[in-house]
């Protein structure tokens, strides 16, 4: 750990507070309406409105709400699957790729619908490049929208009082894509271009290199895919490894401005949810608690990856920081990240489900490895998703005032609504329905001669692949120890892991949302626990370590932990 | 309302690949080749008119008269059409193997012109492999490990080697964000230039 490193994380975090506050005072004005929009794009809002038969005033409930989402993903799912399969048929493959073969489309449509982007493929080998644009970043603008518009809506139900609706699900989806996710990722792609990420059609150049050899050079249309890629905490790289290639993520500013889209938005969120609410102050112990967590997680990791893996240190080379080398383990990291950006970006894009790397996990330390299984083990609660991390936050700030409601012997209350039989069983739903499935179906793939088949690494570091595999899947991050291989068993698994990972939490989501905005809201008096303090945010984490921890910890035991003490 | 809904839905997905999939990325990439071209089409190097490759790629290098780039994953390596990562986990017996291999070569390699060259030496950047297989930089330390090879085979001096090493080392951005590192194609293009 150098001090350069320690400060680079630093400001990393003070810069991306920075920018997210204003961005959720503007998110708040988008979901609430309040937000002054021109002629000019007031005109193909009510187009797309009147397309589909609704219009901006015009409200649903939960169900209606819920039905909508869910028939819309699904005709895009089968759109996309259909894009892969007949790639081969359609135009912009200057490649020539094939169609993609069933299950690793089966895969790949549940992966990038569910905002998850796990990737049994690569990019640059598989994918023609109309599949790239028009099937798979659609999908990291649309499913990224679903988990924005679901939260906007769970959080109408926080702030309404005895009202039968929570929204329009077209005009939340609307308002996301135009006038939050599509104007950021116009932003970020022209930063990204100007630095070298590649945007072109002309296929892979070829080149004769110093030495004589032929060398291809993959290319295509990558910064516009990337910039959502990053800010809609989808993760889905271009190239196989993702940002650690070069024409993904070529320097330090590229680096620094993709790893601040990773949580941008998501932390953008836990502001706006204040202010929605009308209490700002409500925030603050919700950011404390996720940043408490992300510094944490940072602490642990950062030490561990500078320290390097027994194998690196038994072998004599130098693996002291400075003096021309960032030092550490260096194993399957790039020269210009470097370690602390490295462990930066690793816990950043574990606490949102972003799933992007620039350096790759599968190499990380015992401990640095640790870090991302439990960071998305807490269901991507950190942060989080877009949407989907802070309406997965809701379920444990219901535990959490369930549990200090029994402390102090009063009914459980939050932001004036009480908190009753149906939500807490909501929220034990939306919070421990996930984790089991991550443990069910990691038993399954590792006591099956199919699932072990996947395995790459020998021994407990195998293990940890497979239990890295359904946690990611399952939780819709999308990052991976990328040895696990596909195979059709696995690629059937993780399908299951994706759609009950995505969809259960939101369904159960705008049911607590619906079921909180039919409440009266009650004055607060001298005994209501108060939410907005610090109390509250050690609560918070206290939650969030006893319910995902105790889960994950006998399966660490197995990995991780096994690994970090064996010689 | 399923039926109503679902018809809906497929309007909202046409129009929505449309605009998404097809419009922002055929905008965008006509706005990069205006203002962009170099770096949208993926900051290749010409030499002599020819295509030599990419300031953002490593490419094999083998002479000795060459800086070396750090180990690659990909098959064959360095192969910049499909990029991978090593996956070798912390305690998968093949890494200690591949690393201790790498150790031995680079002493056969370097010590020659290096005879006090010691295993404690070499910065870590030179046995590992890179995220994408493709890493362009190496790390300043891997450079003077392998200036007084590309000096000696080049009849340069030391010092001028290592004037070109620090002309080609990219720095942290503002000083402060990243690493620095070495662009290895570009620093053996400056070398053919200057003994040419």
């Amino acid at each position: 750990m150098t001090a350069n490193g320690i400060a680079q994380i630093v400001v990393y975090l003070v810069v991306l507070t920075v920018l997210a506050y204003p961005l959720g005072w503007y998110m708040a004005r988008v979901y609430s309406g309040t937000l002054r929009i021109p002629r000019l794009l007031a005109a193909p809002e009510r187009g797309f409105y009147r397309l589909m038969g609704t219009s901006a005033e015009s409200e649903q409930a939960w169900k209606p709400y819920a039905i909508t989402a869910l028939v819309f993903m699904a005709v895009f799912a089968v759109c996309l699957y259909a894009f892969l399969r007949l790639q081969g048929h359609l135009p912009l493959n200057p490649d020539g790729m094939k169609g993609v073969n069933s299950w690793v489309s089966m895969n790949t449509t549940a992966s990038f619908v569910t905002n998850t982007n796990w990737q049994y493929y690569s990019g640059e080998t598989t994918m023609s490049y109309l599949s790239q644009m028009a099937g798979l970043a659609v999908q990291n603008f649309v499913s990224a929208a679903l988990g924005m518009a679901v939260l906007a809506a769970v959080i109408r139900g926080f702030a309404r009082r005895s009202a039968s609706t929570v929204g329009n699900f077209w005009v939340d989806v609307y308002r996301s894509l135009v006038y939050i996710l599509l104007p950021l990722a116009v932003l970020l792609a022209i930063l990204l271009v100007s630095q070298g990420v590649v945007q072109t059609f002309d296929g892979s150049a070829t080149a004769t290199t110093l030495e004589g050899a032929k060398q291809t050079i993959a290319r295509g249309p990558a910064a516009s895919q990337i910039a959502i890629k990053q800010l809609g905490t989808n993760g889905g790289g271009f190239y196989n490894s993702n940002s650690a290639v070069p024409f993904e993520n070529p320097n330090g500013f590229t680096n620094l401005l993709e790893m601040l889209s990773i949580l941008l938005i998501p932390v953008g969120q836990v502001f706006m949810f204040g202010r929605m609410v009308g209490s700002r102050r409500q925030a603050y112990p919700i950011y404390a608690a996720m940043m408490a967590m992300t510094i944490i997680g940072i602490a642990v990791a950062l030490p561990a990856e500078q320290h390097g893996s027994q194998v690196l240190r038994s072998s004599g080379v130098n693996l002291a920081a400075g003096s021309g080398s960032s030092g550490g383990n260096m194993s399957d990291k790039e020269v210009r990240n470097g370690i602390a950006s490295t462990v930066n970006w690793a816990v950043a894009t574990t606490n949102a489900s972003n799933g992007s790397v620039n350096g790759g996990h599968d190499a990380l330390t015992a401990t640095g490895g640790g870090v991302p299984i439990v960071n998305i083990f807490t269901g991507e609660v950190i942060w989080g998703g877009v949407g989907s991390g802070l309406y997965g936050m809701f379920f444990y700030i219901v535990i959490a005032v369930f549990v200090a409601g029994l402390m102090v012997g009063r009914t459980p209350e939050y932001l004036g609504k009480k908190i009753e039989a149906r939500e807490i069983k909501l929220a034990a739903v939306g919070a421990l329905l996930v984790p089991m499935l991550v443990l069910v179906l990691t038993a399954v793939a590792v006591v099956t001669d199919r699932g072990l088949a996947s395995m790459h690494n020998p021994g407990a570091h195998g293990f940890s692949e497979a239990l890295y595999a359904y946690d990611s899947q399952a939780n819709n991050n999308g990052s991976a120890f990328a040895g696990y291989g596909a195979t059709e068993f696995s690629a059937l698994v993780g399908s299951i892991a994706l759609w009950l990972g995505r969809f259960a939490p939101l369904v159960a989501a705008l049911a607590l949302g619906g079921a909180l905005a039919a409440k009266k809201t009650v004055p607060p008096s001298a005994g209501t626990f108060r939410t907005d303090g610090l109390t509250f945010a050690v609560l918070l984490v206290g939650v969030v370590a006893l319910t995902a921890g105790l889960m994950i910890f006998p399966a660490l035991s197995l990995g991780p932990i096994v690994e970090a003490l064996s010689p | 309302m399923i039926l109503r809904t679902l018809g809906r839905s497929v309007i909202a997905v046409v129009v929505l690949t449309v605009v998404f999939g097809l419009l922002y990325p055929l905008v965008f990439t006509g706005f990069a080749r205006i203002a962009f071209a170099d770096k949208a089409n993926g900051s290749l190097v010409e030499r002599d008119g020819k295509v030599v490759g990419s300031k953002l790629s490593a490419q094999a290098f083998t002479e000795p008269r060459y800086f070396h780039p750090r180990p690659s994953a990909t098959s064959p390596e360095y192969n910049a059409a499909a990029t991978t990562f090593a996956n070798l986990g912390p305690t998968n017996p093949d890494l200690g193997t591949a690393i201790n291999r790498r150790i031995l070569a680079i002493l056969k390699l370097e010590r020659p012109y290096n005879p006090g060259l010691q295993v404690g030496d070499i910065p870590v950047d030179a046995v590992t492999t890179s995220g994408s297989g493709i890493d362009p930089h190496i790390s300043p330390a891997n450079a003077e490990l392998q200036a007084p090879r590309v000096a000696r085979v080049r009849g340069l001096s030391e010092q001028r080697v290592l004037q070109l090493v620090r002309d080609h080392t990219e720095g942290r951005w503002l000083r402060f964000f990243g690493e620095p590192g070495v662009n290895v194609l570009e620093l053996n293009l400056a070398l053919d230039e200057e003994t040419r």
